[in-house]
C-alpha cells in the first residue's frame, strides 16, 4: 500500500518562557490515498499543533513525516513552501479570503506562486473550473465580503483544490457556520473525497466527524482512539432530511 | 490618503530640489552668458604685479608691457588669432553742452571680433587708424544717452582732454559685466590715438589675446609668459612682471559662488530624502503589521519568502517612486511660477529630474528593505493567526 501521509514517532515541543509544551507526543499514522479522516479531541489534545504539521507549516521536534512517499521533515522553509503550494490543500475556520481581491482572484492565487507560470487567461479559465466544482460558478467576480459564510468557504475550497493537490487539509471547517451550511460543505467534501482527494479535517463536532471516513480521537498530545466510521452520514441524504423538515415545519 | 501622506516627505525633498536646482541653473547660465561676453578662448595679460623696487603695484600699474610685446606675440606665436593692446584712462568729455566723466579705452582694430561686440551704427576704427592714431572713437551706449539723447552720435565730434574725435560707431549694449559694471560706459578709440593724444602714457595696461582652438589655450598661455620673460629679461627663479589670466579661470572664479549653492543643495536634498525615506519605512512596517495576516495566507498557500519580500519592496518603491513624481512635477511648477512671478531665470535641466527619480527609486528600496524582510521571515502559523 503506498500511504500518502505516513507519521513516524512524530514529537512536537514549543519552547515558550521556561516551560517546554509537549504539544505533540510521539504520533505515528498513515493515512492511504482516498481516506477521509476526522481529528478530534478538546482544545490542547494537539491536534492542531498535529494539523500544522501535517500542512507542512511547521517542522517536527523528532519524528519522520513522509507525504506521498517523500520524507518532509527536515525540509528548508523555502522546500515546505513549495510542498503546500503543490501538494496539499488549505481550508481554514476562518476561510482566509483576501477581502480587497475577487472570489477569482483569491482562487488564483496558489497558482501565482506556483513555480509553473500561466497567462492571466489560463489563469481565470482555471479558477472558473474550480469555482464551478464547488458549485459557486456564477459568483467569481464577488468580493469575499459580498459572499456568505457558506460561499467564502466554498471559496477557500476551490483555492485550496487548485493545484490539484494530493491531501486537502481543514481545520474546522464548519467552526464559523450553521449546521444547515456545515452539511452543505460536508457534502462538498464527500463529493470531493469519491472523486479520489484524500480530505483530513479536523473537528471538535462529533455530527461533522460523522460525515468522515474514520475519526481519530487525541488527547494529551497522543492518540487515543483511531476507528472506522460504522454509521456513516452522507450529506446528500441529510440535506434532504433537513429540506423535509423545514418543510413540516411550515405546513404546521 | 495616507500614502499620500507618506510619500509627502519625498515629494518636498525632491520637489525642492528641483525648484532650487533650476534656479541655480538659470543663475549659472546668466553668470556664463556674461562671461562669454569676455569673449571666446581669451587670454588676459596685465602689466606688473610686480615691480623691480619689490612694490607691488594693482593689475597694470607697473607698466611693464609695451606695445613691442603684443606685436612679438601676435607674430611669434602661432596660436593667437586677434590680439588688442589695452590702454585705459578716466575723462570728462566734451559734446556739443553735454559732458559726462567716463573711460577711456585704447584697443586695436581687433578688439570688437575678440570680445564679440557688434556695432548697432556706424562702423569700428580700422587698421589703418591705429596705425595712423586717427582722432576716431566708438562710443557705448551709455555714452549715447548721456551726451547725445535721441540723437544719431555718428560723425558728430567728442571733445575729450580738448582734442576733438570723431565718432564713426556706435557699440550694442551689452549690460553690466560680472562684477557688476556698467559696460556701455565706455569710448573706445585706437590704443594708438590713445597713447599719444588722451593719456599719453607709453606703457600697455593689459593685452588681450585669442586663442583659435580651446585646447589651445593653455599652450598659449605658457608660450606667452616664456616670451614675456624672454623678452622683459627676467632670470629663472624671479617673479614675472605680469599675470596672465584665461577665461577658464576666470569662469572657474565666478562660478565658485555657484558650487556653494549646489552643494548646500545636495545636503538639503539628502536630508529630505533620508527624512522621507524614514517615513516610508515607517508606513511600511505598519502595513506589515496590518497585514500580517494577508502575509499568512499567502505564505500557507505556497508563496516563499523572496515572494513575500519582493511584493512589499515593489510597494514601497511605488510609494516613492509616486513621491518623486509628485515632487518632479511640484518643483518644476514652483521655478516656473518664481522665474514668472520674481523674473528669476529658471531652467530645468533633464539631469536633475533623472538623479531625483533615481534617489527616490533608491531611498524606496532601501527604507522598504527592513519592512519587507521582516514581512519574509514572518512565521505563517503565527501570521495565520494574527488578528
Amino acid at each position: 500500500m503506498n500511504a500518502v501521509v505516513k507519521l513516524e514517532d512524530i514529537h512536537k515541543t514549543y519552547h515558550t518562557g521556561e516551560v517546554d509544551v509537549h504539544a505533540v507526543r510521539g504520533v505515528s499514522l498513515e493515512i492511504q490515498r482516498g481516506e477521509f479522516v476526522a481529528f478530534m479531541g478538546s482544545s490542547g489534545s494537539g491536534k492542531s499543533t498535529l494539523m500544522n504539521l501535517l500542512g507542512c507549516l511547521d517542522r517536527p521536534t523528532r519524528g519522520r513525516y513522509f507525504l506521498d512517499g517523500v520524507d518532509v521533515s527536515g525540509l528548508s522553509r523555502e522546500r515546505l513552501a513549495d510542498i503546500r503550494n503543490g501538494k496539499l490543500g488549505f481550508v481554514f475556520q476562518s476561510f482566509n479570503l483576501l477581502s480587497r481581491t475577487s472570489a477569482l482572484e483569491n482562487v488564483e492565487l496558489p497558482l501565482l506562486y506556483g513555480s509553473r507560470h500561466y497567462s492571466s487567461a489560463e489563469l481565470r479559465e482555471r479558477a472558473r473550473r474550480v469555482l464551478e466544482v464547488v458549485g459557486l460558478g456564477k459568483r467569481g467576480d464577488h468580493h469575499p465580503s459580498q459572499l456568505s459564510g457558506g460561499q467564502q468557504q466554498r471559496v477557500a475550497i476551490a483555492r485550496a483544490l487548485i493545484n490539484e493537490p494530493e491531501v486537502l487539509l481543514a481545520d474546522e471547517p464548519t467552526g464559523n457556520l450553521d449546521s444547515r451550511t456545515s452539511v452543505e460543505i460536508m457534502g462538498v467534501f464527500q463529493k470531493l473525497n469519491e472523486e479520489g482527494i484524500t480530505v483530513i479535517m479536523v473537528t471538535h463536532e462529533l455530527d461533522i466527524a460523522a460525515y468522515s471516513k474514520r475519526n481519530v480521537i487525541m488527547r494529551d498530545g497522543s492518540i487515543l482512539t483511531d476507528t472506522p466510521v460504522l454509521s456513516r452520514l452522507n450529506a446528500v441524504a441529510e440535506l434532504a432530511r433537513l429540506d423535509a423538515a423545514q418543510k413540516e415545519v411550515q405546513l404546521a | 490618503m495616507r500614502s499620500v501622506l507618506t510619500a509627502l516627505g519625498i515629494i518636498i525633498g525632491v520637489g525642492a530640489v528641483i525648484a532650487m536646482g533650476s534656479i541655480g541653473n538659470g543663475a549659472k547660465a546668466q553668470v556664463e552668458a556674461q562671461i562669454a561676453s569676455l569673449g571666446q578662448n581669451v587670454i588676459l595679460i596685465f602689466a606688473g604685479s610686480s615691480s623691480p623696487s619689490g612694490l607691488h603695484s594693482g593689475w597694470g600699474g607697473a607698466g611693464t608691457l609695451k606695445v613691442e610685446d603684443a606685436d612679438a606675440m601676435k607674430r611669434e606665436i602661432a596660436q593667437v588669432t586677434m590680439i588688442s593692446p589695452e590702454v585705459r584712462a578716466f575723462s570728462q568729455v566734451i559734446a556739443g553742452n553735454q559732458n559726462w566723466y567716463t573711460s577711456i579705452m585704447g584697443e586695436s582694430a581687433d578688439y570688437f571680433d575678440l570680445r564679440q561686440w557688434p556695432l548697432v551704427e556706424g562702423s569700428a576704427f580700422t587698421e589703418q587708424d591705429v596705425r595712423s592714431a586717427n582722432k576716431v572713437c566708438v562710443i557705448g551706449k551709455t555714452i549715447t544717452v548721456q551726451l547725445f539723447g535721441e540723437e544719431s552720435p555718428l560723425g558728430q565730434v567728442i571733445r575729450i582732454k580738448n582734442v576733438p574725435f570723431t565718432i564713426v560707431g556706435v557699440l550694442a549694449a551689452k549690460g553690466l559685466s560680472v562684477m557688476g559694471t556698467d559696460q556701455d560706459d565706455t569710448i573706445v578709440m585706437p590704443y594708438s590715438s590713445n597713447m599719444k593724444r588722451v593719456s599719453g602714457v607709453t606703457t600697455l595696461r593689459a593685452i588681450t589675446v585669442q586663442v583659435g582652438e580651446a585646447r589651445d589655450l593653455a599652450i598659449a598661455q605658457q608660450q606667452i609668459v616664456n616670451l614675456l620673460r624672454q623678452r622683459h629679461n627676467i632670470r629663472p627663479g624671479k617673479d614675472d612682471d605680469f599675470t596672465v589670466r584665461n577665461q577658464e579661470e576666470i569662469t572657474a572664479m565666478a562660478t565658485a559662488t555657484t558650487k556653494v549653492m549646489t552643494g548646500l543643495l545636495f545636503w538639503i536634498s539628502v536630508v529630505s530624502l533620508v527624512v522621507g525615506g524614514i517615513g516610508i519605512m515607517n508606513i511600511m512596517l505598519v502595513s506589515v503589521t496590518e497585514r500580517t495576516r494577508e502575509i499568512g495566507i499567502r505564505m500557507a498557500v505556497g508563496a516563499h519568502g523572496r515572494d513575500i519580500l519582493l511584493q512589499f519592496l515593489i510597494e514601497a518603491l511605488a510609494l516613492s517612486l509616486m513621491g518623486g513624481v509628485t515632487g518632479i512635477l511640484c518643483g518644476i511648477g514652483t521655478s516656473k511660477i518664481l522665474s514668472s512671478v520674481k523674473g528669476w531665470p529658471s531652467q530645468v535641466s533633464v539631469d536633475s529630474v533623472v538623479i531625483a527619480f533615481g534617489c527616490s527609486a533608491a531611498v524606496g528600496i532601501f527604507f522598504g528593505f527592513y519592512p519587507a524582510r521582516k514581512a519574509s521571515q514572518l512565521d505563517p502559523i503565527e501570521a495565520l493567526r494574527y488578528e
